[in-house]
Order: structure tokens, then sequence, then C-alpha cells
């Protein structure tokens, strides 16, 4: 039987910001679950996006580091130039190997790791942008029992994302922004 | 796809067969590089691949080169560059003679990259570069300062970015697709093998890089490593991390004093 949820990832490219902008304010606080979100980013050392996404939500927010302790309630990025992973459900793990999908961090990387920590208590979202990263991630989160969630692409800035994901990855729900906040307050 | 029992007993298999200890690597990014290797290698059974690693010590050579993660580049993350040119070198400066070590230093980038630095600011001619890595094939690559010619562009950025000033071209030599560094850079470079899991110090340091390598490890391996640095580094000297590690999980932080939040620490005692 499906217990709750303990994780949500976000996968997201190009046009995926201003969804996460819209969404999180949305989501009742306290949170239950951990959120992570991995967005494809520049190679760049600062903290630029983990501060304006700060700025938007009252979610708390932790910067990753290696090792850096997942706990429900909070809310990680992935850092630019490695790949999240999970340890074990209160472990985060860092990798700087190869690019994936020519991306780093990778959203199917994260996905993937995330899917074989969490099985059933994952949800994953994949949202906007025009790569085909997060696909194959999805796929791993519904053979280990996890929930999966596209956006729906005609809602998308870039649809070429989630379309893929539709066609291939058969995912539980293709939702609208609303959709998914109505998801994400629901419960899980 | 690896799980997570099968994970373990490889790793089990490998200690017992070869002595070598992946028991406290991280799992997550470990898992990673052997499911890598399993579908490169195209396998389609756990006991196929375990069978070859147990029997073929070249395929096990070759298990622990794909493992390893040689990903790098030249004057990776510029800020970091610039902290040393201007920060961490000039301390180093007066002495009469710099040692410095790369542990897991790849294909060599950064042991390059470090020779340029040092020639700038005057001090390659009193300097030795260690460079160690656990991988004889990465090794055998970082001695012959060769780079693929493609990545010069990026690399040279890198280098402006970082506040180099001549003209990145002039440091090496292209031929067809490759480039080969100056001699001049290379004559300081001490390159040899060295496993931070488990071999001990072997000098004493002013500087010590180690970047992205301890992500690979969890917290108690992370411990040991840093506790090889602390013994391996003079009073004073330097610890360099990648720009998302840190030591703060492992015994003997206190040592240690952070440079602002840089991933620089200098060891106070």
């Amino acid at each position: 039987m499906r217990t709750r949820c303990e994780l949500v990832i976000f996968g997201g490219s190009a046009g995926s910001l201003q969804v996460l902008i819209n969404i999180l304010p949305q989501i009742m606080l306290p949170i239950p679950f951990a959120i992570v979100i991995v967005v494809h980013r520049k190679n760049s050392y600062d903290t630029v996006l983990e501060d304006l996404i700060a700025l938007k939500t009252l979610i708390p927010m932790e910067y990753v580091e290696d090792k850096s302790k997942l706990q429900p309630g909070v809310l990680y990025i992935a850092p630019s130039d490695y790949h999240m992973l999970f340890e074990d459900k209160n472990n985060i793990a860092l990798d700087g190997s190869e690019k994936v999908n020519y991306s780093r961090p990778s959203i199917d990387v994260s996905f993937e790791s995330a899917a074989f920590v969490f099985r059933e208590q994952l949800v994953g979202i994949l949202l906007s942008g025009a790569n085909a990263d997060g696909t194959f991630g999805l796929q791993m989160i519904q053979e280990k029992g996890g929930i999966t969630i596209v956006q729906k692409p005609e809602t998308a800035e870039v649809s070429y994302m989630p379309q893929f994901a539709v066609l291939n990855a058969n995912p539980d729900f293709i939702f609208s922004e609303e959709e998914i906040v109505t998801f994400l307050n629901s419960n899980i | 796809m690896i799980e997570e029992l099968e994970l373990e007993t490889l790793i089990n298999e490998v200690y017992e067969h070869y002595g070598f200890d992946f028991g406290n690597y991280s799992k997550a990014s470990l898992k990673r590089r052997v499911d890598r290797l399993y579908q490169m290698d195209g396998f389609s059974h756990f006991h196929e691949f375990l069978h070859r690693i147990q029997t073929d010590e070249k395929y096990y050579k070759r298990m622990i080169e794909e493992i390893t993660v040689n990903v790098t580049e030249m004057f990776r993350d510029p800020v970091f560059y610039t902290i040393l040119r201007n920060e961490i070198i000039p301390f180093l400066a007066p002495k009469p003679f710099i040692r410095i070590w790369h542990a897991g230093c790849s294909t060599g980038e950064e042991v390059f990259s470090m020779a340029i630095l040092l020639k700038e600011l005057g001090l390659l001619h009193k300097s030795l570069l260690y460079a160690t890595d656990i991988n004889a094939s990465v090794l055998e690559t970082a001695k012959k300062g060769v780079f693929p010619l493609r990545m010069m562009k990026q690399y040279s950025e890198n280098y402006l970015a970082s506040g180099g000033t001549e003209d990145f071209s002039s440091y090496y030599s292209a031929n067809f697709n490759i480039v080969k560094f100056n001699q001049e850079l290379s004559e300081k470079m001490v390159f040899s093998q060295h496993n931070l899991v488990s071999d001990t110090s072997f000098n004493e340091f002013d500087l010590i890089l180690c970047r992205n390598v301890l992500i690979y490890f969890n917290n108690d391996l992370q411990s040991r490593a840093i506790k090889l640095f602390d013994d391996s580094l003079s009073v004073l000297g330097f610890l360099a991390l990648g720009s998302k590690e840190t030591i703060k999980y492992s015994q003997g932080e206190s040592k240690f004093v952070q440079l602002r939040k840089e991933k620089i620490w200098r060891k106070i005692q």
C-alpha cells in the first residue's frame, strides 16, 4: 500500500522558472514532504537562482552542498555543475560526472536516484523545457511505484520537454499549473 | 540496472578478491558508475558481470578506472583561481620552496592551471607540484600534458575570467586536434599513484587541492581523507576543496579556519 509522499521533485528547463515561481507560493505550509528542484542552469559559481526562488516563497530553503541533510518541509535546489543524488532518504549526495542530456544537473539523473530511494513515497513533476531530459527519469519513478506528473504541454512556455514525456513516459497526470497546486495541497 | 543488494555483493566480492574497499564510497554515485559500466559493456545479468570481475583481473582494472570519475577542466570555477592568485599564493611566495599536492588530479588539467598561475607570479622555479590519482591510466595522460584542441576555447575563457592576462595559446603548441603544453610547465610536476582510501601521508605541503573527489566518499571516508590532509599540511598551510564540498562533517574540523565562504581552509594548529 502506498504511504504518504516524502519527496516532491520538480524537473524543468527553459520556461520552467516562472512556473515554479507561480506554484511554490501557493503550496500550503507547513509542507509534510521535502521539495527538490532540478532545473537546467548555466555553469556558474553563484547562487542567483537559489536567491531568486527564496525571494518568491516562504518555504524554508537550504543551499545544497555535498552530504546535506534532506528534511521534510524544506526546499532544495540542485546546484550548478553537479548532479544531485540521494544517498538515502535523509542525505543528499553530489556527483560531478559526465553531463547527461547535455546537462549537469540532469533531471533524469536526480529522478532516477530519487526513484530508487523513495519508491512509492515520491512524486515527480516535469515542467517546461526544450530538451528530452526527464522522460527516462519519469519512467524510473513510475517503475518504482511513484507518481508522475507532466505539465500540460499547451500551457508550457516551451512544450518540447513535457510533450516528449507525455508521448514516452505515460505519466499518471497531465496537469496545468493550477492542477499541480491543487494536487500538492491535497494531502498526498 | 543494479539493485542495492547486488551493489553490496559487488563491494564485498571486490574487497575479498582484490582488497579494494569501496565500502565507504557514496552509494548513490557508486551505483551510477557501476550501472554505467554494466550498460556500456553490454551485460544483461548481474552474475555474469560479477563473474567477469572475479575471474578477469584486466577487467577488474578496467572497472576501477571506469568507476572513478575523471571529469575535469582547466581553471574550473574561475573565481577560485582568482582567489588563489590574489590571496593564497601570495602567502606562500616568501617561502624558499613551495610544495603543492593535487590529490585526485585526474588527467592533470588543474595541475597545469596551477603551473601557469605559479609561472605568472614568478614562483614556478621554486615550486614542486605533486599530483596523485588512484587511476594509473589518467596519470599517463596527465604526464604527457596533451589535451584536446577543442577544449581550448573554454579553457581560455576560464583563464581570462580567472584574471589571466597573457595569451593563453602561448602556453601550448597545437598539432591537428591536440595541444601539448610547454615543457617548462611540466618540469616541476611529479605524478604518482596514491589511494586516499588506504594510503598514508608521504610529504608535507603548503597547499593541498582536492576538488570534487570527496563527494564520492561517505562521511567516514571523508573524515579519513581530511585527517590525511591534516597530516600532510604544514601549519598555516591551505586546503582547497570543490565548490560544494565541506569539511564540516569531518573530525578535525576545529584545526582549520575557513576563508570567508570560499572552499579554502587554513590549518591553524
